[in-house]
């Protein structure tokens, strides 16, 4: 018997939707078994990693606290990705945005207004675009891949990180910890609690404004992309480069275009997890959001509205993967690998998008069973 | 050609009743025919008429719905391109597949299906290049060779394997007419040999001097067959496509505007082939066609003439405006449209609808965007008018570009630019691969632009279609443009040898003479 890949006339519609729930059960399946292997409950830790987060709603807050900031890297993401640019640095323009929103706080320490905030919000984004802005210039000078520069960018943004909460951000009445001061309530984005929104479903006060802001975020990105120039202009970029060049679309304003976009949501991302969710700065500020939302993006096939589906996929991984370690002692890098093991099946699976199998061939003899 | 044709038992290939189907069409409905043994056999179609979908079940790259294809009287299940070539069957395309970086021998050797030591590969290839008189270095690499070499290093590939039927698809639309005389010659040694040719093509005067019978196709049957000698080109014509030809309406004396076009000295440089001092000038009203084989400079000219491609000296003004420097938007809304060669990945988006392919060019000079958005409506107002103005067979606005067929695809891509009645038109092989009715279709739309007062710059490579439409001629050859001169003025012969005597510009050895003749005029 034979097994043969043949091309599709068409890219299949179906296998494009199908193919992430296929890669998330394909890492459900060999996740557990590989966990088992190793000696742990592999069924179990996959059943906690994958399933209890969306049967206990006692975890649904922290799933949208965790979703949110991956739908708003992710969209930026996607759109970039869409247009061949790759933007790989997202988690060092989260950082760098969430470090701009924390220098508009600590700088106007003492002063109070409702202009603060907004200021620590727009600090954010701006230097978010700006950071990205430097894979940017490089590529579009001097024909450096943004892919390796993103991505080295990354590791300085952590190190500017580092240097500020040790030394000149470190908060002085913090008894030497290398972290800032606490977020006083100008300088923090509102619980959703706080307008006594979803109280059943949130006590602890757990979601702030940037989970329905993240959703408007998509929705928007959805219609700019279905409607736009600019959309339009990202399509063309990505599906026939030649044929962009000769509508009028030069490929460096596009590069440009999507660098500092990705790049100013990865800095609003940040500067809302900062202020909304941990209050203040701190060293393990980043937690691999910029690099999850390369999976999601993936995952939500670049689409918009597939971005924010597939954030709460993964932010189900996060939350079960906290819960497999603690109740079941799984290691930490357990929910790392479930993670990786989906882009992997994703891209695995991808070829069955424009390829179909075809299965048989010849039987010589007896074809009667 | 005594064979009766009536008798199966006798015939090469028969077809019996082969249908194939694919999602929407039917590409070929119950088509039968028969090639006999030592026949050159046209295949003869409008675009979409289902020739390259017959020809592929023949090489096995598809395989029949229904019907049945006999092999010297017996039935066969040709199941893919390795069974063709093992029953005898050889096929050269209209696009080879040619490692440039490789020398001849080493492609034809990439291409065989069973290993041959060096040596013996080497003398078999001289052996077919003797038999057939072939001129072609067998050391040479591929990036050095010219369109019509590579084609003989397919046809060799072919020949190797002694095939009794040779398929060959649309093989002269990349030849100079010389070199389409010399593989005319092959084909006549091969079916003299008993080798019979399946030869697909859509030029007609071709089909008349080299084919000993013909199989008309329109819209996947069978409509005729006929002997093309007993034909004029004008009957097959009308059989293809099924009505009489329009004719395309030349005006006697055209009054001819000012001078709207002008290019002085225009050089390139960097990647691709650098073009050196062009200069032309094109009035309104007026068409001027750059004849030459191709990669000769044609994208390159079209691209710096449209934006996409940055100058290096020079200057090329619309109506008093330098164009140089400015982008292809600003370009276009001066009025400068262009349509290059390539359709799909370049004129257009094959993933795209074709409304929105509609507003890739056409969103300015249309007026298809408000506050940043594409507007939905007029767009697909645009693509439907296109659609019907250009006979655009399609499903409508929202049909994939890259589910059209290529000659429709190319109708609308014509049609887009033409409806924005531009200042000055850059059109690059308008009718390629493009069936007889289409292609008129689009030489009378050239032609009514060109009445409007549009400057049109017509880059071709089939003289026939240059001379006739267009005003002026002029040759591009490594880069250089010749002077351009009045059609009527210059025979097929020069410009021929001006297209494939190709290095003729530095040459100065005894046979540079014609070429150098054909400069001067």
């Amino acid at each position: 018997m034979r097994v043969e890949l043949v091309a599709r006339r068409e890219p299949s519609r179906l296998m494009l939707y199908l193919t992430p729930l296929l890669a998330v059960s394909l890492t459900a399946l060999v996740g557990a078994g590989v966990f088992s292997l190793l000696g742990y409950d592999g069924p179990g830790a996959a059943f906690m990693i994958f399933v209890q987060p969306i049967t206990n709603p006692s975890l649904w807050p922290d799933l949208a606290a965790k979703a949110a900031p991956l739908v708003i890297i992710a969209v930026g993401l996607a759109i970039g990705f869409r247009a061949n640019v790759w933007n790989i640095g997202a988690e060092g323009q989260y950082v760098v945005g969430a470090l701009a929103g924390t220098g508009v706080a600590l700088g106007t320490w003492g002063m109070q207004g409702a202009w603060i905030l907004p200021l620590m919000v727009l600090a954010g984004m701006l230097a978010g675009g700006l950071y990205a802005g430097v894979p940017a210039l490089l590529r579009t000078r001097l024909g450096v891949s943004e892919i390796l520069t993103s991505l080295m960018l990354n590791y300085a943004a952590i190190q500017l990180l580092y240097y500020l909460m040790r030394g000149p951000w470190k908060d002085p009445e913090g008894y030497g910890f290398p972290e800032t001061r606490q977020f006083d309530e100008a300088r923090t984005v509102p619980k959703l609690s706080d307008w006594g929104l979803l109280t059943e479903l949130d006590p602890g006060g757990v979601v702030h404004f940037g989970a329905p802001l993240a959703i408007l975020l998509a929705l928007i990105a959805w219609f700019v992309m279905a409607r736009s120039l600019f959309g339009f202009r990202i399509r063309v970029s990505g599906a026939a480069p030649k044929a962009a060049r000769y509508g009028g679309f030069a490929a460096n304003r596009t590069i440009w275009m999507s660098l500092l976009l990705s790049g100013g949501l990865a800095g609003l991302a940040g500067v809302l997890h900062a202020s909304g969710s941990v209050g203040q700065m701190v060293p393990a500020f980043p937690t691999g959001y910029g690099f999850m939302a390369i999976i999601v993006a993936f995952l939500g096939r670049l689409h918009p509205l597939g971005v924010a589906l597939a954030s709460i996929v993964l932010a189900i991984t996060i939350i079960g993967g906290e819960e497999a370690q603690a109740k079941l002692g799984m290691p930490n890098a357990a929910a790392g690998v479930f993670q990786a093991m989906t882009l992997f099946f994703l891209l695995a699976t991808d070829v069955f998008v424009k390829n179909r199998l075809r299965i048989g061939g010849r039987i010589k003899t007896g074809a009667s069973a | 050609m005594a064979a009766d044709r009536s008798a199966s038992g006798g015939a090469r290939l028969e077809l019996r009743g082969v249908t194939k189907a694919f999602p929407g069409v039917l590409a070929n409905d119950k088509v039968s025919f028969t090639v006999q043994p030592g026949e050159i056999h046209a295949l003869l179609g409008e675009n979409g008429a289902g020739k390259s979908t017959l020809v592929k079940m023949i090489y096995g790259v598809t395989q029949p719905d229904a019907g049945e294809i006999r092999w010297n009287g017996a039935p066969v299940g040709v199941s893919s391109p390795r069974a063709a070539r093992k029953l005898g069957v050889g096929m050269v395309f209209q696009h080879f597949s040619l490692f440039e970086a490789l020398s001849v021998t080493e492609n034809i050797a990439l291409g065989l299906d069973v290993s041959m030591r060096p040596g013996k590969l080497a003398a078999r290839i001289r052996e077919v290049l003797d038999a057939y008189g072939l001129a072609l270095d067998p050391s040479r690499i591929v990036s050095s060779l010219s369109v019509g070499e590579r084609q003989r290093i397919e046809i060799v590939r072919a020949l190797l394997l002694e095939p009794e039927l040779l398929i060959m698809d649309e093989p002269t639309s990349v030849l100079t007419p010389q070199e389409a005389a010399q593989l005319f010659e092959t084909l006549r040694q091969l079916a003299a040999r008993g080798c019979s040719v399946l030869y697909i093509s859509h030029k007609l005067k071709e089909i008349q001097e080299l084919c000993d019978a013909a199989t008309i196709l329109r819209g996947g049957k069978v409509v005729a067959e006929c002997q093309p000698r007993r034909e004029t080109a004008g009957s097959m014509a009308e059989m293809m496509i099924g009505a009489g030809l329009a004719a395309v309406k030349r005006p006697k004396a055209r009054a001819l505007g000012a001078e709207k076009l002008v290019v002085e000295g225009l050089s390139t440089a960097g990647e691709g082939l650098a073009l050196q001092d062009i200069s032309f000038r094109v009035r309104a009203g007026e068409i001027l066609g750059v004849a030459g084989v191709a990669g000769n400079g044609q994208n390159e000219l079209l691209e710096v003439l449209s934006g996409e491609r940055p100058a290096a000296r020079g200057s090329a003004q619309l109506s008093g405006g330098e164009l140089l420097g400015r982008s292809p938007n600003a370009r276009r809304k001066l009025g400068l449209c262009a349509a290059p060669e390539e359709r799909n990945g370049h004129a257009a988006v094959g993933e795209f609808s074709l409304a929105e392919n509609a507003a890739l060019t056409g969103r300015d000079r249309r007026n298809l965007t408000s506050f940043g958005l594409v507007r939905p409506a007029p767009t697909r107002a645009f693509a439907e008018e296109i659609i019907a103005r250009f006979d655009v067979r399609t499903t409508g606005p929202g049909a994939l570009a890259s589910a059209l067929s290529g000659g429709n695809l190319q109708k609308f891509v014509i049609g887009r630019e033409i409806l924005q009645a531009p200042e000055a038109l850059i059109v690059a092989q308008p009718t390629w691969g493009v069936d007889a009715g289409a292609a008129a279709v689009i030489h009378q739309a050239l032609l009514d632009l060109a009445a409007k007062g549009c400057a049109i710059v017509l880059i071709s490579q089939d003289l026939d279609e240059l001379l006739a439409i267009v005003d002026q001629l002029a040759v591009i050859n490594e880069g250089r443009l010749s002077p351009a001169r009045e059609t009527g003025a210059v025979s097929i012969e020069a410009l021929g040898l001006l297209m494939g005597g190709v290095h003729g510009a530095e040459d100065s050895g005894a046979d540079g003479g014609a070429e150098e003749a054909a400069y001067a005029g």
